[in-house]
This record gives structure tokens, sequence and C-alpha cells, in this order.
């Protein structure tokens, strides 16, 4: 047994750890939300240049594609650092998830990293590479690689969160779990759900990013064309995420009563089971050494019918997990609560932009303008704070009911190791944020090239050739009528 | 064939394909601060410029390969090498950011200080891989239950040091064939001296380590005694070596880089063979050293993933193969350049 000492030198390993992933990882998470969200909108913008020929939304995929490769290059950078994460820190963790996690991490690797960052190369350097049809081809599938990393990785999460389709072999330390059955772990009782709401969740920061710039530069009296339309495609994807992304949280949360009880008691607060129907605190202070909610403000018997469409079925309280067992109360009760009001606002404010848009008063309200350039930290903040309460709230489980995160981390590491890499990525990240931040300001400074520009097409024929062939029947179609051709007729 | 050599001989492939790729790239940013204006800089970076990112994916497909096909010699080796790796970590967040941000900024300032970064990142992390295989080949203490009992400083011993600076030789010299593949003009014939020098010093890294494995890690050739067949690489290894000056003095780079692909294969494939069937020697006791059965996920995962793999391999393939032809020829600076 370890001595009194050695236990607080392992708690405080353990806490450093646990320091470095949240960090590390809320980090990495600024950017695959945005890369994810673009992607989206790339595909719709560079679709309709196709389909109108209308070099203004030419303009605009070049110009977003900018910014959607310097977030790219943040995501990858910071995405390795995640990869080693697991067997620098938390070796035991590795031991023990390695066989279920191998799969998905394996079909992450092949389809999406591969699928990414091959055609990502096109995107960015082939606009006068190759034809207009394989590069939207490419963009199709940047888009759908950078959303199949995310399948994968909330796959993974969710196993955590809900493990399924496995068996555990060995005891003590040795202990690790081994899959039974491959779909039985895919779709495990939360991934679905966790996964619609991490995709919409990254739909809304992509919008609310392009909300943001397009707003400026029309409250700036610049590239105006660009920043309409720009802004107008963006606002209906948000609004339409925004909306899905609330029915997507209620279906979560009634799958939490039962997959994660003691999560969700403590999301809303629930210390205490009590007869007949469970109040939903809309905000409060948890105080968890006496058990009850501070300054609280709460609609009686409102949860019982969300989680169950009954009034009056009770929804269980932590009375009803051991004590040992018990998730912090406060940090996921106000992130929850923080991230779940933020939702509404992106929703209300959408909705209300989307109406004066199609009345035709939306680009002279410049009030509303002004909320739109800064309302994109909302979407940051709440996908952060969203998964803060997830993992939060797993607690004190690293593989819910399974593994404890005491136990989890690498023994050869010390808690010295530890703080200095601590230290370096912090130092590091802000150096890197910095940079970020300076060369990103610099593109929206610089704006996108006028499409009045006459087009570049002095691509080589062999080259479009090839493309062509590579891109399939669709491809060479759009070779032979496409390309330089298709452009000087328009001219 | 049996599921753990598979996965054995799989994670061979992406380390083979990772250090030739990313070698090269690696490679030219060690060479990075030998170009002079910032014109010839430009024509560098470039060079690798749409390329370098999907090399890089190498690294992380063959993390998560390890991380899944064995479970436990991940963990332990990840750990063991906590502070290297955190510098790795670090060398190539700092090559990624100096590559995309320095063509931000006109300012000269500004370039410098990224080129340096570039250059730094490159050779820190290129000696460092070096250093993590040259330990692999020692052994390092590893105790029953997986875990690392050792500490830094038992990570920096004289023979891996060695491999770390062999790791620099051979990717300056990739680096340099890649370039002179890319240029053209009087850039491209500074860089052909590139070549020659830095084939001198992969020379000599390259005989020197030879000798010191063969006469202090017996371990190196134990397996050749019941692979007899692997003396054959070892012929094809001297022979890419030999045929490197051959192809340089023909005026026959496109040889010359093939040869000097031939040459990191075979190099990791000897590392492999090394190793076989360890994933990890304990330098402790080796009954406990990690091997591709004791550390490996079950049959059922293996299986598994090595159908994910054939399912995913020639797509990987596919478009690889589609980047590098779009992106062939030589490099001509343009509006979407760096």
């Amino acid at each position: 047994m370890l001595g009194e000492a050695e236990v607080a030198t392992a708690m405080d390993a353990v806490l450093l750890a646990r320091l470095q992933f949240a960090f590390t990882l809320m980090f990495h998470y600024l950017f695959p939300p945005v890369t994810i969200g673009l992607g989206v909108l790339l595909v719709v913008m560079e679709g309709m240049y196709l389909k109108t020929r209308d070099l203004h939304y030419e303009a605009m995929a070049k110009f977003w594609t900018k910014v959607f490769a310097v977030t790219f290059a943040m995501g990858v950078a910071t995405g390795i650092v995640m990869e080693f994460q697991f067997g620098t820190n938390w070796a035991t963790y590795s031991r023990f998830v390695g066989d279920v996690f191998g799969s998905a991490l394996a079909a992450e690797g092949i389809f999406a990293f591969f699928l990414e960052s091959g055609f990502l190369a096109v995107l960015v350097f082939g606009w006068d590479r190759v034809s207009p049809g394989m590069h939207f081809f490419a963009t199709v599938m940047v888009a759908l690689g950078s959303m199949f990393s995310a399948v994968w990785i909330v796959v993974a999460n969710s196993w955590q969160q809900t493990p399924a389709g496995f068996h555990i072999v060995g005891v003590g330390s040795a202990a690790r779990a081994e899959i039974t059955d491959f779909w039985a772990m895919v779709f495990n009782p939360s991934s679905v759900e966790r996964l619609v709401h991490v995709l919409l969740g990254a739909f809304i920061v992509g919008a609310f990013v392009v909300l943001s710039v397009s707003a400026f530069y029309l409250l700036k009296g610049r590239h105006l064309e660009f920043a309409r339309r720009s802004f107008t495609i963006a606002l209906v994807v948000a609004a339409l995420a925004s909306l899905a992304e609330v029915v997507s949280g209620d279906s979560q949360a009634r799958t939490l009563a039962t997959t994660q009880p003691a999560k969700l008691a403590a999301f809303e607060g629930l210390y205490r089971t009590t007869p007949g129907g469970t109040r939903l605190t809309v905000m409060g202070f948890p105080d968890t050494a006496e058990e009850r909610v501070r300054g609280e403000i709460a609609i009686p018997g409102l949860l019982s019918y969300l989680v169950w469409g009954d009034w009056n079925k009770p929804v269980q309280g932590l009375d009803r997990v051991p004590r040992a067992d018990w998730p912090p109360v406060a940090l996921p009760f106000q992130t929850y609560h923080v991230m779940v009001g933020l939702g509404f606002v992106f929703g209300a404010l959408t909705l209300v932009a989307l109406v004066m848009r199609w009345r035709g008063t939306l680009f002279e309200a410049r009030w509303l303008l002004w909320t739109f350039v800064f309302a994109v930290a909302g979407p940051f903040a709440a996908n952060e704070l969203g998964w803060v309460a997830a993992e939060v709230g797993r607690q004190p489980w690293v593989v819910y009911g399974l593994l404890r995160t005491l136990d989890a981390t690498s023994k050869s590491v010390s808690a010295g190791q530890v703080l200095a890499s601590l230290v370096m990525f912090g130092v590091i990240y802000a150096l890197l944020f910095a940079v970020y931040v300076f060369v990103l300001n610099d593109k929206i400074q610089h704006g996108p090239d006028e499409p009045a520009a006459p087009p570049a097409a002095t691509t080589g024929r062999e080259l479009l050739a090839a493309a062509g062939s590579l891109a399939g029947r669709r491809g060479e179609s759009l070779t032979s009528t496409g390309g330089a051709a298709g452009r000087a007729g328009r001219e | 064939m049996d599921l753990h050599l598979f996965w054995f001989a799989l994670l061979g492939v992406l380390l083979t394909g990772y250090a030739i790729l990313d070698g090269f790239d690696l490679g030219v940013g060690i060479l990075h601060l030998a170009a002079r204006r910032d014109d010839e800089r430009r024509v560098l970076l470039n060079a690798i410029g749409p390329l370098w990112d999907g090399n890089e994916v190498w690294l992380v497909t063959f993390g998560g390969a390890l991380f899944a096909a064995f479970p436990r010699a991940y963990a332990a080796v990840f750990s063991a090498f906590y502070l290297p790796f955190m510098l790795l970590l670090f060398a190539l967040i700092f090559r990624a950011v100096s590559i995309e941000f320095r063509s931000k900024r006109e300012s000269a300032a500004w370039r410098r200080f990224w080129d340096g970064a570039f250059f730094a990142a490159s050779t820190v992390a290129t000696f460092l891989m070096g250093v993590a295989v040259g330990d692999s080949m020692l052994g390092i203490p590893i105790g029953p239950d997986g875990d690392y009992t050792g500490g830094v400083v038992d990570l920096l011993r004289p023979y891996a040091l060695l491999v770390g600076v062999l790791a620099v030789a051979t990717f300056a010299m990739h680096g340099s064939i890649y370039l002179h593949l890319k240029t053209e003009g009087e850039l491209q014939r500074r860089i052909h001296g590139w070549m020659w020098r830095t084939f001198g010093f992969f020379l000599v890294a390259y005989m020197l380590v030879t000798v010191v494995t063969l006469v202090t890690v017996p371990a190196a050739t134990r397996n050749f005694t019941r692979l007899p067949w692997a003396w054959v690489v070892v012929l094809l290894n001297i022979l890419a070596v030999a045929n490197i000056p051959r192809a340089i003095s023909k005026g026959k780079p496109l040889g010359a880089f093939v040869s000097s692909s031939c040459t990191i294969a075979a190099l990791v494939f000897l590392f492999g063979v090394a190793l076989f069937p360890n994933l990890l020697v304990s330098s402790s006791d080796p009954a406990w050293s990690l091997t591709i059965v004791n550390a490996a996920s079950s049959e059922k995962t293996l299986r598994i993933m090595r159908m994910i793999a054939f399912l995913g391999m020639p797509f990987v393939a596919a478009y690889t193969a589609v980047v590098y032809w779009v992106f062939r020829g030589k490099v001509e600076l343009g509006k979407f350049s760096y």
C-alpha cells in the first residue's frame, strides 16, 4: 500500500497530468471545430461557383480556404500532441483501452488523416494546378476527412463514457478491456448522439467565424458583395445548426439519465432524489459540503418532463451514488449551464438575423452586425465548456465504472517532469496563439482578392487530363468544358 | 501470415514510409540556412510546402498503429521517452508553425527568426528520433509490469547520441538530393555541392555507427544466424549507399534519390531485424522485454484492424500518388506559394 506522503505525490502527478491534458486538449479544440465547420461552408461556396461560374463565389472559396489552411495547420500541430500524450502521461490508461481504441484509431489514421492532409495540399496550392472539378473534389474530400476524424475520436471518447462490446481480461493494474463486438463498441449507447452534438457544435463555430469576419467587412464598407454572400450562406448554416443543436442536446440529456446518472445529477445540481417531479435548475451555485444549490432559480417538475416525458417521475440524484464515485458538482454544473444558455442565444440571434435578412434590413442594422463581430467567441466557449462538462462530469472515472483517473497515469513519469512539460506547453502555446491571431488578422485585413482580376489559367493540359481522369467521369467532363475554356467563355 | 508478425511488419512499413517521406522534408529543414537569399529559401520551403503535412501523417499513423496493435509497448515507449518525446513534439510544432508563418510578413527580421526556428526544429526533431532508435537498439530498463524504471539521463548514452547524428546526416543527404530534383539554375548548382558534402557526412556517420554496432551491440546481429537472408539486405544496403555517389556524378539525381530512399528503408529494416521479436528490450531482465506477443492487443482487434488496413491502404496509396503527381516538377514561386 502507498503511504500518505506517496498518495499525496501521486495525486499531484495525476492532477498535473490532468491539467496538462485539459490545457493541451482545450487549446487543440479551438481549431478542429473551425475546420470542420468551414469545410462544410467551403463545399457550399465552391459548389455554388461550379454551378453558377460566378467569380464572387470563387473569391469566397479562395479566401476562406486560406483561413481554413492556417487553422488546419494549428490543428495538426496541436493534434499530434494529443496522440502522444495518451502514451506519455497515461500509460496505464493506454494499456487498459488500447485493444478497444485500436480499431477506432487505426480507422482514423488511415481514412481521415491521410484523406485530409493529402487533399489539403490540392485545396491550398492546387488552384492553378488542377481543374475546377478536381479542386472541388479535393474540397469535398477534405471536408469529409475532417468530419471523419471527429467520428472516430468521439466514438473512442463515448466508449469511455458508456463502455460496450468488450470484456475485461486480467486483474488489478494488469486488467485491460478487450473487444468482443466491434459494432457494439462503435455504436455504444452514447456515440451517435454525442457525435451529432459535436458536429453541429463545429458547424456553429465555423459559421460564426464567417459571420464575424463578414459583419466586420460590412461595417467597414469593404468587400461588400463578398461579405453579403458569405454572411448569408453562413447565417443559414448557423441557424439550422443552432436549432438542431438544441434538439440534439435534449436527446443527449435523456440518454444521460440512464447511462450516466451521476453526471446528469452533477449537471443539474441534484444532490437528493426527491419523490414526485424533479425541478430544472436554471441557475444557482452548488455547494457540495451542504449538498444544496445556493441562490437557486428552478422550474418545478421540468427536468422530469424533459427526461421522462412525465412531470411526476423523479430523476435520480447523487444520493443514489456511492460518495467515492461522485463527480465534482460545481464545475460541471456551471459549464453545462453556460453552454446551454449560449446555445439558446445562438438560436435566437440567428433567427432574428434570418428574419431581418429576409425582410432586407439586416445589412443596415449596425448594432446586429457588431453583435455578430463579437458573437464568434460564444460558440468557441460553448464547445469548450461542453467538453469540460462532459469530461469532468465523468470523474472520478477515466473509463466510466471501470478505471479510475487516479489509477490511469504513467508511473514512470514524475510530477516534476509533467510540471516542466506543462510550463513548456504554456509558453509555446501562448506564442503559437499570438502568431495565429496575428496571421489571421493579417488575412482578414488583406481580405479576399477582388474577383474582377483576370483568372490565371496557365495550367498545362496534361495536368488537367491527369487530374480529370483521376477524378473520374465527372472530373473528365469538367476538364474538357471547364477550367480555362469555361472561364474564357464567361469573360 | 501470423497476425502479430503482420502488425510488426506493418509498423515497419509505416516507419519506413515516414522516414523516407518526412526524411526529405526534415532534411530540407536541416539544410534551410545554407540557402542565403530570401527567394532561395522560399524555393526550399515550396519544394516541400504541399507535402510535409501529409508526410507527418505517417508518424501520426505509426503512433496510432503502435497504440492499437501493441498498447503495452506504446505505453512503455512513450512514457519512458517522456522528456525527449515532449521535446520532439515542441520541435514538430515549431516546425509546422515556422513553415506556415514565415511567409506571412515581408519583414526580414521576422523571416530570419522563422528560418532559424525551422532549421533548429527540423534538426532537433531528427536528432531525437535517432536517439530513440539508438536507445531501442540498446534496450532500456523496463520493469516487470511494463513500466520504465530509469531516468532521463539513462537515455543519453553515447551510442544513442551517435545514432541521432546518423539520423541528421541521413536526412540532410536525402533532403539535398530531393532539393536537387526540385530546383534549377544557379541554386541547383549550389545544391549539387550540398549533395556531395552531406553524402560525405553521412558516409562517415554510417560507417562509424556500423562499426560501433557490430562491436558493442551484439543483439543487433543476433537474429542473423536464424535469418541468414537478412545478409541480403545488408548487401543491398551497401549497394544502395554506393550507388548514391555514382548516380550523382553521372547526373542522375532521381537514381540518387531512389538509392537514398532504399538506404533508409534498409536501415529501418535492419533496425526491425535487430529488435525482432521484441518491440522494446528490457535491459533489466530479458524476460520483461515487450514482445510482439506479450505487448499485443487481442487477436480479434488485430484481425479487425488488419481488415481496416487492407481497406484503407489502396486509398492511402492512391491519394498520396495523386498529390505527388499534381505537385511534381520543378518549384515555381507563384501566387499560392509560401
